[in-house]
């Protein structure tokens, strides 16, 4: 699979450069064209960027979110929910190396074989960091009104989180 | 909507440190994540530059419309407001198998320039069109078949089987792009009544 992942890039840009130039396309010329598009296109995106990671960095360093979990704890202990996956849970949709953090902690201290840490790979794998995705994108074409998506978004990322739950606990239960 | 995230996400952040007395944290941070974000940037940069260039060429050759011509049966029913012959299918289905390989910096590019060449359809240039919000759905669940971030944090850390997790990744992702679809349509049907 290693030998896979790395092969499949150069062949895709073989392949796409290869077939340009059997098809007579003006394949360094294009390529130019197509790159100052993408030039554009960063400038475009960069002070979302800046935004969304000044935001969710703060939020983060503050520990609100410690703050909310060590307050619950009790509670949730009671009803028998892991509570080291709530963290990882609740900022998936933000942050994604946030999470990926969290997992590696998750790792550190019980193992990648562990139930919760199977259930931290699976919830990792499973979903995208959706308000990221949402901003950047929007952010590009400079689209302000974004209708139902975010609620959309939210509700896959719950749905992916609780299916990431039951189906760790069927596989590995 | 993103306005009053991003608002809540600074007016929590200082608040909170001020009652907890870690403002400190906060007023440094303030000064380095700006930085960070722009290291971000200056990271996706060359990869967007170069696979924007890349794609360019698949787009010219003609390559781009056959892939997406490929997957029609399933991108008409997912997207049955865009033309047959759009540019951005071919930019959607390039995003969406980059993203299921597992080749993130490649995604981000083809989603971009998909969501340009939706945009130029769109007749509200500052609302959200229903396609638009068909794909993010499919990217905010984000469609993955190998998660290689994950396989290789748990090789890291010394797993006995570093892939089991791919089959209940894959079935995850499965349930969350699939509600998530199912509430865009039924959002999209309510809104046509």
């Amino acid at each position: 699979m290693k030998i896979l992942s790395q092969i499949i890039i150069p062949i895709f840009v073989f392949f796409i450069i290869f077939y340009g130039a059997k098809k007579h396309v003006k394949v360094y010329d294009t390529f130019l064209t197509g790159a100052k598009e993408g030039l554009i296109m960063v400038f475009h995106i960069a002070p979302t960027i800046i935004a969304m990671v000044f935001a969710v960095n703060i939020f983060l360093d503050s520990h609100f979110l410690e703050g909310v979990l060590s307050f619950l704890t009790p509670i949730l202990t009671k009803l028998n929910m892991p509570i080291d996956i709530l963290p990882m849970a609740l900022l998936r949709p933000i942050s994604g190396s946030a999470t990926l953090a969290i997992m590696n902690d998750i790792f550190i201290n019980f193992g990648p074989d562990s139930f919760i840490g199977r259930l931290a790979s699976t919830i990792q794998g499973c979903t995208d960091t959706t308000i990221y995705v949402l901003a950047l994108y929007f952010g590009s074409i400079g689209v302000t009104k974004t209708r139902y998506a975010l609620k959309v978004g939210l509700f896959a990322d719950l749905m992916g989180i609780i299916a990431a739950f039951i189906i760790t606990a069927m596989f590995f239960g | 909507m993103v306005n009053i995230i991003w608002a809540s996400l600074i007016f929590i952040a200082i608040i909170y440190s001020l009652i907890t007395g870690n403002i400190s944290t906060i007023n440094n941070g303030i000064l380095t994540h700006a930085k960070s974000g722009f290291n971000l940037i200056l990271e996706m940069l060359p990869l967007i530059v170069l696979w924007t260039g890349i794609m360019k060429i698949a787009e010219t050759s003609g390559l781009l419309e056959k892939f997406s011509k490929l997957l029609n049966p399933i991108l008409s029913k997912l997207f049955p407001s865009i033309r047959k012959d759009h540019k951005a299918l071919g930019y959607i289905a390039s995003n969406i198998a980059a993203n299921m390989l597992g080749l993130g910096s490649a995604a981000t590019p083809f989603g971009l320039k998909a969501m340009e060449e939706l945009q130029k359809d769109n007749p509200k240039k500052d609302t959200a069109s229903d396609a638009m919000i068909t794909f993010l759905v499919l990217n905010t669940a984000g469609v993955t078949l190998i998660p290689t971030t994950v396989i290789a944090l748990r090789i890291m850390h010394g797993s006995l089987n570093p892939t089991e997790i791919i089959i209940t990744s894959i079935l995850a992702t499965t349930i969350s792009s699939i509600s998530g679809l199912l509430l865009d349509h039924h959002i999209r049907k309510r809104a046509k009544k």
